[in-house]
């Protein structure tokens, strides 16, 4: 099994979903994230004073699959998430030891 | 007794008194999550205990007698004052007593609430409560007699025009600000870390209810209905309104973007600028007025970078510096021939004694509070926040939805406190 991590643009979260769906995934998890690469952050002015915000907000996504659909399901979702513009994000694929259904005890790719 | 001008000053007072929990709102957006609960306090609390110290002695201070410096205790806990005891205004009208007193004691209330922005973050709640109390008395009471009471402002030739409280409301409070600031210091972190506003809507929302609420402030304070009533609440709508697009004008071309901070800073300064002036100017005046207020105090708000002093919230750059401005102006602005150099020398008076009069008893007074009790908080409970280590709550639960498993069940039963402040926020809730 694989875990694919996508931390990836807030307003694109709608057509990774759809794009995982439609290709079979049954189930996800997102989280708020905040970070930056190298497009940095942006600046905020305040009565005059400049702040610059170098945490952007991203949305963090997480998946797993099996290990044959992995690279496939990566590149699923590089293309759902991508705009073209700097600060898209990044997709990873990591290795998983196991995995256990919670309710049934199932283990392994049973459990996904 | 005149009805229509004791219901319009009573109608005025309720406006005046929106207006400190709307400067709490303004100010609790301004500063960061771990401390608007205490921003917000810091001005509420001024209702509370600037109306029972006016009805104990601020109003006999500023308004019995006639000493040219200060009142007398004649009406000591309004002593003697019935329901149809009246006073004279301005008309020559009789209104109730009561509602003139209603009305002063809400200016005074939040001319002691408009300096907490200066000291966001950092300061202990007791001692602010302490401040506010002896400075109403030892500075607030006194300068309004000057200026309203028939003291020595009052008795210049000519006399000094303040309609509405630009030198005994917003330069006081702003030179208030300044020494208690000069006393306290900066924010750890100050010039350093970011300390953007948490909350922009909560800023607008309470730059409204002071806009709303200034139509009491400062039509009410003609203290019945004519001409001028009329007048003032126009030239407040106009000042505003350029001194908002004198601000944006100013920041569009130094930094670039037309903020929602700045249209609510340059609407708070216009308010503060026609303060003083609005009764005695015509429309073009109030337009000067302004858009010089709006761009000046744009400009003003980044002095505290350059000289050094944390004002945090910008106390001295719109109060005090909007003050002058519009207390000077009118010097020359005044309508029906009262405009002229001798106006201006006397509104310089007005303005100079009362910078020189309450910075040095301000900074005494915040200097002894610091050497004695205290006035700052400790530097832990500065990091953790205030509204923690001064209040026991925090503003925002940012656990998720389902957020009950942060709570334990200790902490729902309720629990005697027998010490505050940051001693209570440091020890285990006994049950």
């Amino acid at each position: 099994m694989k875990l694919i991590t996508a931390v990836v643009k807030p307003h694109r979260l709608d057509e990774i979903k759809e794009a995982l769906q439609a290709f079979g995934v049954q189930g996800l998890t997102v989280t708020e994230a905040s970070g930056y690469g190298r497009q940095r952050g942006h600046t905020e002015v305040y009565r005059g004073a400049e702040y610059t915000v170098d945490l952007v907000p991203k949305i963090r996504i997480e998946v797993l699959v099996e290990d044959d659909d992995a690279d496939q399901l990566v590149d699923v979702v590089v293309k759902a998430a991508r705009t073209g513009k700097i600060g898209d994000g990044k997709v990873w694929a990591v290795p998983v030891e196991t995995a256990v259904r919670v309710r049934t005890g199932e283990r392994g790719p049973d459990a996904l | 007794m005149n009805g229509t001008d004791t219901g319009f000053v009573l109608i005025s007072a309720a406006l005046v008194m929106l207006m400190t929990p709307g400067l709490a709102l303004f100010y609790g957006g301004m500063v960061r999550s771990k401390s608007v609960l205490n921003m917000l306090m810091m001005s509420f609390i001024s209702l509370g205990i600037v109306s029972i110290l006016w009805v104990l002695y601020g109003h006999s201070l500023a308004f019995s007698g006639s000493g040219s410096f200060i009142g007398n205790f004649d009406l000591i806990g309004l002593k003697g004052v019935k329901p149809d005891s009246t006073m004279l205004n301005f008309a020559g009208h009789k209104i109730s007593l009561f509602s003139f007193s209603l009305f002063q004691m809400l200016f005074a209330v939040i001319t002691a609430a408009l300096m907490s922005g200066a000291l966001a973050d950092r300061v202990k709640f007791s001692a602010w409560m302490i401040f506010i109390g002896v400075w109403v008395t030892v500075v607030y009471f006194p300068v309004a007699h000057w200026v309203w009471g028939g003291g020595w402002l009052a008795q210049l030739h000519p006399a000094v025009i303040d309609f509405a409280g630009g030198t005994a409301v917003h330069i006081n409070a702003g030179v208030g600000a300044l020494a208690a600031v000069l006393v306290v210091g900066k924010r750890i972190g100050f010039k350093k870390d970011p300390m953007r506003p948490h909350n922009l809507p909560l800023v607008l929302l309470g730059t409204a209810l002071l806009w709303f609420g200034w139509f009491g402030f400062n039509a009410g304070s003609e203290l019945g209905v004519d001409g001028t009533t009329g007048l003032m609440a126009y030239n407040t709508q106009i000042a505003t309104a350029a001194a908002m697009i004198g601000w944006l004008i100013y920041e569009r071309i130094r930094h670039g973007a037309f903020t929602t901070l700045g249209a609510c800073s340059g609407a708070v300064a216009g308010l503060v600028a026609i303060t003083p002036s609005g009764g005695n100017v015509n429309a073009f005046g109030a337009l000067l007025i302004g858009v010089v207020a709006g761009a000046v105090c744009s400009w003003a708000v980044s002095l505290k970078y350059k000289l050094g002093f944390d004002d945090s919230l910008d106390v001295v750059g719109v109060h005090m510096v909007g003050g002058i401005l519009g207390t000077l102006m009118v010097g020359f602005l005044a309508i029906n021939g009262a405009g002229g150099f001798d106006q201006f020398v006397s509104q310089a008076i007005g303005a100079g004694s009362v910078i020189g009069y309450t910075f040095v008893v301000t900074y005494v007074l915040a200097l002894v509070i610091e050497k004695t009790i205290g006035f700052r908080a400790a530097e832990d409970d500065e990091l953790t926040g205030v509204d923690q280590s001064q209040h026991a709550e925090t503003a925002y639960d940012f656990t998720s939805a389902a957020g009950a498993h942060m709570v334990s069940s200790a902490a729902v039963t309720p629990t005697p406190r027998t010490t505050q402040g940051s001693d209570a926020a440091a020890k285990k809730v006994e049950a």
